[in-house]
């Protein structure tokens, strides 16, 4: 046997390991991501949610876990690419009659297809907040708060005020003023459009498929796999990131569609 | 019975190949389908025509050279059986049947039917062994093993090395294969001496050859005649990455 083997990142395995290892970090995003958001389902006039916003596109640590998320989405997506050309290239010629589902289950077999919808998914979601929250329009709302009663009024508008210079909260005379961008309201407004809202819904049902085969899938890569423990890990990718996790971020679309008729 | 057979004709490794239709005729069902194709081999040598070269050997299930994959199944549809075990009472009268060769760029096509599974010898060659001097019979129990750890070793141990796996993986990838050789050395005391150069080198030459990625579908699992399992897949990424990552080590450095 050789003693010199090939560096890990050349070899299958540890291409392997790239999609895992991201996989992975993409489903802890995702928890983080939804309970975050379910702050939509409040009915404040988004007041935890703006302020949510904020904290989560201006406090540093979250920053630069954002940046990491970015390049895992990038490198998962490249990766898969450089494997399946390979994976293809593996079998120049196919098969007359192919096996179906007798042996292996759809969506195992198409989690490119699948990862596709989802990176279409992205590149829209991102336009339709994160952009028009950075660098776009949204609209505007300021929240007057009383401390001591907790009475609120707000103030708000579809464009943001010339005067606008930045999120800004102060408290004046018992009273707490936030000023700040309104993604409530462009989400609200957004999700009006029925046809967003079902291309949500589609993409994710594909995110369901995706991590219904890709969660104990990345586990299995791993070398996790043994019959005390892989029960769980099947019932979490299955339950967990297959059926809530995907029904949840649904329903917000739904639920903000719904309302608006 | 009367079937009508879709065969994979091929010269030699260099042609083009295509499928040929030809019949099967007064066919009993008590017969292996590789005896099928003996009659149907019969009667296309009175013919003066070429018979369909197609790999077999020991015909009853433990030798792993007979191959085929039938109606898009690796040794056909029945589970746990090679195709020398397979029947034709599996199939009706009338049946048309598509017999292709395995598919995977490291199994090259050399005749009809058979391919070239050497690319497996080579990947055994580079760490499928275990390299100390064995000496005479030892007593029995002087290696204390516990019973479970045997079993799991042998049920690696029973892969035949058909290739059904590679056959039936949609990446052609040889995982299952290599996987299984991998356990049942690192699964037994005599094997641990070269436990992590053995993975590494097998997974190189794995690669060297030109089959796929994991993915992980579980088709290899259900389509192998002797029932290698996934966790043995599992096993050789612990074993690989744990190599690579916490214990690579070069001899001369």
């Amino acid at each position: 046997m050789s003693s010199k083997s090939k560096p890990l990142l050349t070899s299958s395995l540890g291409k392997k390991l790239i999609m895992s290892l991201t996989g992975l970090f993409l489903c802890s995003f995702l928890l983080v991501h939804l309970i975050g958001n379910l702050q939509l389902f409040k009915d404040d006039e988004g007041y935890a949610f703006n302020n949510y916003a904020y904290f989560m596109t201006h406090f540093t640590p979250i920053k630069v876990v954002s940046y990491l998320l970015y390049a895992s989405i990038i490198i998962h997506a490249v990766y898969a690419l450089i494997l399946t050309l390979k994976n293809k290239a593996a079998r120049p010629i196919g098969y007359d009659k192919g096996s179906g589902n007798v042996n292996s289950k759809w969506n195992s077999r198409n989690m490119g297809i699948l990862g596709t919808i989802v990176l279409v998914f992205l590149a829209t979601h991102m336009q339709n907040f994160w952009f028009q929250y950075k660098f776009g329009t949204t609209p505007y709302v300021e929240y007057h708060t009383e401390l001591a009663t907790g009475n609120r009024e707000i103030i708000a508008s579809d464009n943001i005020p010339s005067n606008y210079d930045g999120y800004k909260t102060y408290v004046n005379n018992g009273v707490e003023t936030i000023q700040t961008k309104d993604l409530y309201k462009q989400v609200a407004y957004t999700f009006q459009n029925p046809l967003i809202v079902l291309f949500y819904v589609i993409a994710m049902a594909a995110l369901a498929f995706h991590l219904i085969h890709g969660f104990q899938s990345a586990f299995q890569t791993l070398g996790f796999n043994h019959r005390r423990y892989i029960g769980f890990i099947k019932g979490l990718g299955i339950w967990v990131f297959g059926v809530l996790v995907p029904l949840a971020f649904a329903a917000m679309p739904l639920y903000f569609y719904f309302k608006s008729l | 019975m009367n079937l009508t057979l879709k065969v994979w004709r091929q010269k030699n490794d260099k042609a083009k190949g295509q499928f040929v239709t030809i019949q099967a005729k007064d066919i009993a069902d008590d017969m292996s389908f590789l005896e099928m194709l003996d009659i149907v081999n019969d009667d296309l040598t009175r013919k003066g025509e070429d018979p369909i070269y197609f790999d077999h050997d020991c015909r009853e299930g433990i030798c792993g050279m007979c191959s085929l994959v039938i109606n898009g199944r690796p040794h056909g549809p029945m589970e746990g059986t090679t195709t020398c075990q397979l029947h034709m009472r599996s199939f009706h009268d009338g049946q048309t049947i598509v017999i292709e060769p395995w598919r995977a760029a490291a199994f090259p096509v050399l005749k009809d039917l058979a391919v070239d599974r050497t690319a497996f010898d080579r990947i055994q060659q580079a760490g499928g062994y275990v390299n100390v001097n064995t000496g005479g019979v030892p007593d029995a129990n002087v290696i204390p093993i516990p019973k479970r750890i045997a079993d799991e070793a042998f049920e690696s141990a029973t892969c035949i090395g058909c290739g059904a796996c590679v056959a039936a993986c949609k990446n052609a990838s040889a995982m299952l294969f290599v996987s299984a050789k991998v356990s049942q050395f690192a699964l037994l005391p005599q094997g641990q001496t070269e436990r992590y150069e053995r993975a590494q080198a097998m997974v190189d030459q794995m690669d060297a050859e030109g089959f796929g990625y994991c993915t992980n579908t579980g088709a290899c699992e259900a389509e192998c005649p002797v029932g290698i399992k996934l966790t043995n897949i599992a096993r050789l990424n612990r074993e690989y990455l744990g190599a690579k990552i916490f214990r690579q080590e070069d001899v001369h450095n």
